[in-house]
């Protein structure tokens, strides 16, 4: 069974993993190496969580060749797509398997952020979850930080443990330089142009949390990653105290990304 | 295009039903009637009067009587060129019928060459009243049952637990933005997940509806199908609870899985410190503030169940963003302000807002910083102090005096326009100092 299509069921697609990652639906998995499904050890504990295991993993690797019945070859199927999954979790965390999920990224496979803010901004997709049937995939924003459901109906019902819940932060652990610069700007809630009390308190609070959170970071001399930091970060502050008005008009309904007037503190 | 009244459904009807037009509610044609809803549109839309004219299904022969006196003068000047078209069958109207029918058939050969330009000056017109009909009280309350009735589809973030959002432009001007989506949840705007609706204008929405929608409406529930009040506090003493015992690997590894419920340890005893909620903060129930942001609903970064630290390369730096104090009472700028006010009148130093201020802070913050967390929560409560070292060094009671000192000059400015927060109109200007 480990040698590479060697007698394949040629009633069936001849390489399962090709039929599996180009179905429709599917964009998000990248293709697990041979090798890496070959080596038992990146298998391990598996046969608990998948029915038919054995046939299973016959199937994902295309020597699967026994004739059953059209009921149990289904069982097989979902159970293939299941441990594929499963083993995905565990290749996408490997040096090639991020390197695969690195060029999917770059290229949008996964989509882009729904925050107008986060300008399109890439996705990966993530797992709330390391456990099986807990949770659907997830799409994770770098920019904003946040997770968001997939638009399309197809990729909510692929399973989060299929990708888990580390895979997108090692992405960024091993390609630090893909990191997107964070941005400060927001949207703000207006009326006529006037920012509404409540929702506005509660943003000055949130900025409050973010000056702490950059004094902390410089005082370890850490980078804060936000974007054009040098010329609004001592801005930010003074512009909520003082004539906001006269600088920013009606229509402007993000804050920040101001102008750095002569302004010394 | 649906243009003309020999459509059986009117145009409005028409234009509404369109695909991509799901988020337009139908504008009463009361409210198009009334000119002085429409005050300052002519000089917006090329064409205007028989843009209006298309709206309204009027054929300018029958075209009502009131319509054509009253922008005749004001057409003329504006666009010459419609004379002949428009001026023919109205008079031809009030004279004789084949002279009408003459004149139809002038406005017909117009009409065909014009039709498109027509229609797209009707599709901004209408929009740009649409714009102001959904904040009037009918157009509102119509919007309301689109709202109810999740037209506007839902937000794409997974903490706001499929809030409603509604539609809204970025921009009052058109052509500058598309419509997005606000959700009231997290207070953010997202895009359309369709790209349907990459075609519509957001100033057809407007920039200021989202948020006078939920303020016409504050006993709508925005929070989305949140889970159930108990759990969602297990959830919230969860965080917290393994916020504090950060080194327990176990309590971190079952905080990502909300399902469980957690043993009530530490975050119990957080929980119970939280004074009392008020019952409006800021003109808002504290329920409806954001109800998806906070505790519990922030997305916090791991790798194989541990925490990615905020000193990391590639940590977490926007956790701010979807923050929102467990205590509301912190966003109660006014009381705050007014007790740093009599802490500095009575020079007693440590008074109970700074104390409160910076004890809930420092609850908040508790996971992310070690040792040196009370330093860095001093520095952060006497506002962006420069990092000098000196700060390090200084005891408790100084700095709590610089802290009630710091406060009322940045307080100052929201001081005045929370007069006018009794009203219930909870419209303030932001930073009026």
């Amino acid at each position: 069974m480990d040698d590479f299509a060697s007698d394949t069921d040629s009633d069936y697609t001849s390489y399962w993993r090709d039929w599996f990652i180009s179905s429709r639906g599917n964009e998000y998995f990248c293709e697990i190496d041979e090798d890496y499904l070959t080596d038992r050890f990146n298998l391990t504990g598996l046969n608990t969580e998948v029915q038919y295991y054995q046939y299973a993993l016959d199937l994902v690797t295309d020597v699967f060749d026994m004739e059953v019945d059209d009921d149990m070859r289904e069982q097989i199927e979902k159970s293939a797509r299941h441990l594929y999954g499963l083993v995905h979790a565990r290749y996408v965390v490997t040096t090639r398997g991020l390197a695969k999920m690195m060029e999917k990224y770059k290229q949008g496979v996964f989509g882009k952020c729904p925050r107008v803010i986060c300008e399109s901004q890439h996705l990966l997709p993530m797992g709330q979850h390391d456990v099986a049937n807990m949770s659907n995939v997830k799409l994770y924003c770098a920019k904003c930080e946040d997770i968001y459901n997939p638009k399309s109906s197809r990729h909510n019902t692929i399973d989060g443990a299929y990708f888990g819940s580390s895979f997108h932060n090692i992405l960024f652990q091993v390609y630090p330089t893909l990191m997107p610069p964070k941005t400060q700007r927001r949207y703000e809630p207006r009326i006529y142009g006037f920012r509404v009390h409540a929702s506005a308190a509660l943003m000055r609070w949130q900025e409050e949390r973010r000056e702490a959170m950059k004094d902390r970071l410089r005082q370890r001399g850490i980078e804060t990653g936000f974007e054009d930091e040098d010329e609004v970060e001592e801005e930010v502050e003074s512009e909520e105290e003082e004539g906001e008005e006269a600088e920013d008009g009606i229509d402007d309904m993000f804050e920040g990304q101001m102008p750095a007037a002569a302004h010394v503190q | 295009m649906s243009s003309s009244s020999q459509a059986p459904e009117s145009w409005i009807s028409a234009f509404c039903s369109l695909v991509g037009h799901e988020y337009f509610a139908e504008v009463s044609e009361d409210f198009i009637e009334d000119d002085f809803n429409l005050t300052g549109l002519q000089s917006q839309v090329p064409m205007y009067k028989e843009a209006l004219e298309m709206i309204l299904d009027v054929e300018p022969e029958d075209a009502s009587d009131e319509d054509e006196e009253e922008e005749e003068d004001e057409d003329e000047d504006e666009d010459d060129m419609q004379q002949d078209g428009t001026d023919g069958p109205g008079r031809g109207y009030r004279r004789a019928t084949d002279a009408a029918a003459a004149a139809a058939e002038r406005r017909h050969l117009r009409m065909a060459s014009d039709l498109s330009v027509i229609e797209s000056s009707a599709e901004m017109l209408y929009g740009l009243i649409h714009q102001r009909f959904i904040t009037s009280r009918p157009g509102i309350q119509q919007m309301a049952e689109k709202y109810e009735l999740g037209h506007f589809g839902h937000c794409p973030r997974v903490y706001c637990h499929s809030a409603k959002v509604l539609p809204v432009g970025c921009s009052d001007i058109p052509g500058q933005e598309t419509v997005k989506l606000f959700c009231p949840s997290c207070l953010d705007v997202y895009s359309p997940p369709n790209s349907r609706f990459q075609t519509v204008d957001g100033a057809f929405f407007g920039s200021t509806f989202g948020c006078l929608f939920f303020m016409t409406f504050p006993e709508l529930d925005i929070g989305g199908q949140m889970p159930e009040p108990s759990t969602a506090a297990q959830n919230s003493t969860n965080a917290a609870a393994t916020k504090d015992s950060r080194s327990s690997l176990s309590s971190s590894l079952t905080s990502g899985q909300t399902q469980i419920p957690p043993p009530p340890i530490a975050g119990t005893v957080a929980n119970a410190q939280l004074p009392t909620q008020p019952e409006s903060i800021n003109g808002v129930t504290p329920k409806n503030l954001a109800p998806g942001l906070g505790q519990g609903s922030i997305y916090e970064p791991r790798i194989y169940g541990f925490r990615v630290a905020e000193i990391a390369k590639t940590g977490p730096r926007m956790k701010w963003l979807r923050s929102r104090p467990a205590d509301v009472n912190e966003l109660d700028e006014c009381r705050i302000w007014e007790q740093n006010q009599e802490a500095t009148r009575g020079s007693a130093g440590i008074t109970d807002g700074a104390a409160d201020l910076g004890d809930s802070e420092m609850a908040d913050e508790n996971a992310e910083v070690d040792e040196g967390e009370v330093e860095d929560e001093e520095m952060h409560v006497n506002g962006a102090a420069p990092p000098s070292g000196g700060t390090q060094d200084e005891n408790a009671a100084p700095v709590k005096e610089v802290t009630s000192r710091r406060r009322p000059s940045r307080r100052r400015g929201h001081d005045v326009l929370h007069n006018g927060e009794n009203g219930g109109t909870a419209l303030s200007v932001g930073g009026a100092g």
